[in-house]
């Protein structure tokens, strides 16, 4: 094969370990879909997602050729997924340690604000008896 | 096989590049930087999907047992095999067999297609049942309070990704005709690897969005 002006650096992967590639990927589907049948209280959530990273990882180094390409690529791929660690990772400690601070979070809201009778025109005498119900 | 303009280099080569190899790496970059703001997007999702799913773990629970396990299997075995159809359609003209190249992407283009399909069918139960994100909720039968946040969620992120199905289908479509009308060989076929790590893109999604949405809720 003459390689003057042809696209080269390129790594023509056989195709049986494409094929190998899409039949385990296959087998970690059953894999997960069976474990979510059995009751392992929060290890199913981690069982699922880790599941799910190794299968993405098959794709992405296999079949989007991230193992046998420049190594750039790798890094672009990584920073993004680097970035999605770092968004979910504060958003969820933010999120999860939330409830001991506002324990009025749990209230629920009381419509007596003057936005909320702009929102829905209710008729002239429902005022009085949301006021008398408030007092309880 | 030289198919040489008048400067001597072949017609696929643009001339601000200095070979075909350097080529084919810059659009590469493009395409990683292109996808790179894709999972950026996605990640929005998830992220919601994080948020909710821990205020309202018992009603995610629920809802979930609503969405058809069948239906999702069959999907996700559905996109890994056009995923391996569209890797080996890439190989194929990387060895210069057009034809089986273009069986191959078709192949990928019929089974996203039924991906689809199983999609439509999934989602006309759910309008059915009003099991509808938001406001357009009306369904009963599911325990816990705010179950529309689930639909919402679920909807926004099957959408997304059905979207880009479908917009990965016109992009096949695309390559299919360029490989047809014999523009592609095993010595310029960019726009094919492009379009294969945009579809794998879309199945790695899918991946991840099936044990969230259809498994564990």
């Amino acid at each position: 094969m003459s390689g003057h002006s042809t696209q080269e650096n390129r790594h023509i992967i056989p195709a049986r370990t494409y094929i190998a590639v899409g039949v385990g990927l296959l087998l970690l589907t059953a894999v997960t879909v069976g474990v979510s049948f059995i009751h392992l209280e929060g290890w199913n959530a981690i069982a699922a997602v880790g599941i799910a990273s190794v299968k993405a990882l098959l794709v992405a180094l296999i079949f989007m050729h991230l193992l046998y390409d420049k190594k750039i690529f790798l890094v672009i791929f990584s920073t993004a997924i680097l970035f999605l660690g770092i968004f979910l990772a504060l958003t969820m400690f933010d999120i999860l340690s939330r409830g001991e601070i506002y324990p009025e979070y749990e209230k629920t809201i009381e419509k007596n604000a003057v936005m909320y009778k702009k929102a829905e025109p209710a008729p002239a005498a429902e005022p009085v008896e949301d006021s008398t119900s408030d007092v309880q | 096989m030289s198919s040489g303009n008048s400067n001597g280099h072949p017609a696929h080569l643009a001339h601000h590049f200095s070979d075909a190899a350097q080529q084919s790496e810059s659009a590469k970059i493009g395409m990683w930087i292109f996808l790179l703001t894709e999972i950026l997007l996605f990640a929005g999702l998830f992220v919601a999907y994080a948020v909710y799913r821990s205020a309202n773990t018992e009603m995610f629970y629920n809802a979930h047992k609503h969405l058809d396990i069948h239906l999702g299997t069959l999907n996700t075995i559905v996109l890994i095999t056009s995923s391996l159809t569209m890797a080996l359609a890439i190989r194929s003209i990387q060895l210069n067999d057009r034809k089986k190249s273009i069986k191959l992407l078709a192949a990928t283009f019929a089974l996203a297609a039924v991906f689809l399909i199983v999609k439509y069918f999934e989602y006309s139960h759910k309008f059915d049942l009003g099991q509808l994100p938001g406001k357009f909720y009306t369904y009963t039968g599911i325990e816990g309070s705010n179950p529309h946040i689930f639909f919402s969620v679920y909807f926004m992120m099957t959408g997304l990704h059905g979207i880009h199905v479908i917009a990965g289908m016109i992009a096949i479509s695309w390559v299919m005709r360029k490989t047809i009308q014999g523009k592609l060989s095993s010595e310029y076929y960019t726009p094919m690897e492009l379009t294969g790590l945009y579809w794998h893109l879309v199945d790695m999604i899918w991946i991840f969005l099936f044990p969230l949405l259809y498994l564990i809720g």
